[in-house]
């Protein structure tokens, strides 16, 4: 099978965020990036894991200029085949679903893998993007995928309170959730063949996006906590009550 | 024409609509339209949605609506948004929101934001606020499209009744067939709030020591009308259901009541429970992390704190 896997670029979940002098950007120094966690753990090796079985290839595709090239080679690292990169700053989702879909276009693959979301915008909206453009199906938040035939296969889903199993035949969109793959880390193997994988460079549709950022805000600092002294309990019933008014 | 999209359970309007609704409602005000809702399928209760804003209530029933396909859903949302000229559509941010807002935002060649948190600026343009960096941070973003598509977080605002019952009519829709089959959906206790809808919520950690020892949280769940959660070390370890996972890998919740029982408050928890309105926090580790979050903390063994916290709620309701 001909496997995709779109992959970001976000801050370490544990980053510090502060903002450039007019709120527009992230202050980027001082912070780790990292493939984005869905797209790693679950999207991707969920793809190798299919390879593996099935055979064919996993390529990785990802937004960006060249300085992401490391993240790429980490993907390359655990396994996949080869990468595309498209050379252009990902500034929104509409843009970066944009160039993914209109790359896509002209391959045939048979699962195109997304994350659930990314950390850092928490859209959820590149896949839906891309499946529109690709007037294809769309399972988001897949906890499980199986493939049962060659072009056949069977999903679980997650959704409020439960799950949904749906079939669906390839090619399709697929945005994967926790309980999908387990995290692989990279071999020295696996190190030293990425530096010889192809990673080959995109150039980008002209696009304009759709969104831009006003501005960014710090959420308002939380008062301290209260204690409530754990023989006296009743006073946290009525704090809720009276003050916080909850319940 | 503000359209809102109506997401329906057993055949009833679910509550994250009635928010959608209603801010759909708020947004038209702002922007002097009307805000009209749009119904795939049936609800018994359809022309209740008139309380919170919307003028009129559009229907359109086909058997490929039985199951949710994105692709059916949201063809069909974009061809009626277009049909009414609707400039901008309101989601609510459910798993079924969150799978359709890119697919529609597409088909309508609109800008959108996903999880906003307030009604949009109008002042000058059209912005609207969201949580980003697992809600580390806030953004303003501008909408630059003629046509706008917005999903709503659950409780991000407190709905009220501002007119009365509304007429449902028929939507003439080309309805796709669905290119997925769903085999089967399997939900637990459907008479439980679910998780993002949830006013109030009681989540377990480690700290309860098993499965077993689950009865103190339910007891607690019950007499606050609350749903139940749990961290994820509770959920890897099979203590709890999946769907019960609240954090940055679990669903991320903004009830206006949280209460943490055991849970030491990694940052990837925080992510997905940091929005809440109210946080209780109870451990015996006064280092615990989640403290620092808390609006209120008590530093005891939960065992014992757990059940007398249930006690003088049932004392307060008495």
């Amino acid at each position: 099978m001909k496997l995709l896997v779109c992959i970001s670029k976000t801050p370490d979940t544990t980053a510090k965020i502060a903002f450039n002098g007019d709120n527009t950007k992230l202050e980027t120094a001082g912070i780790t990036f990292i493939m984005n966690p869905y797209d790693e753990w679950y999207a991707l090796v969920k793809a190798i894991e299919i390879q593996e079985k099935w055979g064919g290839s996993v390529s990785v595709l990802h937004v960006g200029p060249s300085e992401n090239d490391s993240i790429i080679r980490k993907a390359l690292a655990i396994g996949a085949t080869d990468a595309y990169r498209i050379d252009t700053e990902a500034v929104s989702a509409d843009q970066v679903a944009f160039q993914m879909a209109s790359f896509i276009q002209h391959h045939a693959f048979d699962i195109i893998f997304t994350g659930k979301e990314t950390i850092d915008y928490n859209g959820a909206e590149v896949g839906g993007r891309m499946a529109a453009q690709l007037n294809l199906p769309f399972i988001s938040f897949a906890s499980h995928l199986d493939i049962v035939a060659e072009n056949e296969a069977i999903v679980k889903r997650d959704m409020e309170g439960g799950t949904e199993t749906i079939q669906v035949n390839t090619p399709f969109v697929i945005s994967a959730a926790k309980g999908m793959a387990e995290q692989r880390i990279p071999n020295m193997k696996g190190i030293m063949t990425a530096k010889s994988k192809p990673l080959n460079v995109v150039t980008p549709q002209e696009y304009s996006p759709k969104i831009s950022i006003v501005s960014h805000e710090l959420p308002p600092a939380k008062k301290a906590v209260q204690y409530i002294d754990p023989e006296n309990i009743a006073e946290l019933a009525r704090l809720l009550r009276e003050e916080a008014k909850v319940i | 024409m503000v359209l809102v999209f109506v997401e329906t359970e057993n055949g009833k309007v679910r509550k994250a609509a009635l928010e959608a609704v209603y801010y759909g409602y708020l947004t038209a005000q702002k922007l002097g339209t009307s805000c009209q809702a749009l119904l795939l399928g049936n609800a018994e209760d359809a022309t209740s949605l008139g309380l919170y804003g919307a003028t009129f209530v559009h229907q359109s029933d086909s058997i490929s609506f039985n199951f949710f396909d994105n692709q059916v859903y949201s063809a069909a949302i974009a061809q009626a948004a277009k049909k009414l000229e609707a400039s901008v559509v309101i989601l609510s941010h459910s798993s079924n929101g969150k799978s359709l807002i890119g697919n529609i935002a597409y088909l309508l060649d609109a800008g959108s934001v996903s999880a906003a948190i307030d009604i949009p600026e109008t002042d000058k343009g059209f912005s609207v606020r969201k949580g980003v960096y697992s809600s580390k941070a806030l953004v303003n973003i501008e909408l630059n499209t003629p046509v706008k598509v917005i999903s709503v977080l659950g409780n991000s605002l407190q709905i009220s009744v501002v007119g009365s019952n509304a007429e449902v009519q028929p939507i003439a829709l080309d309805v796709l067939q669905p290119g997925i089959k769903v085999l089967s959906v399997d939900k637990l206790q459907s008479n439980v709030t679910p998780l993002p809808e949830a006013e109030r919520v009681v989540s377990g950690g480690r700290g309860l020591k098993g499965p077993e020892n689950w009865g103190i949280v339910e007891e607690l769940a019950d007499v606050l009308h609350a749903t139940t959660a749990c961290s994820r070390p509770v959920s890897d370890a099979d203590w709890r259901p999946h769907h019960e996972h609240v954090g940055q890998t679990g669903i991320a919740i903004r009830p206006n009541l949280y209460i943490a029982i055991g849970i030491s408050g990694a940052i990837q928890h925080l992510a997905g429970v940091n929005n809440s309105k109210t946080i209780v926090v109870i451990n015996k580790d006064p280092e615990a992390p989640f403290f620092k979050s808390a609006n209120y903390g008590v530093v005891g063994d939960l065992f014992d704190v757990v059940p007398k916290l249930t006690a003088a709620i049932k004392n307060l309701n008495a």
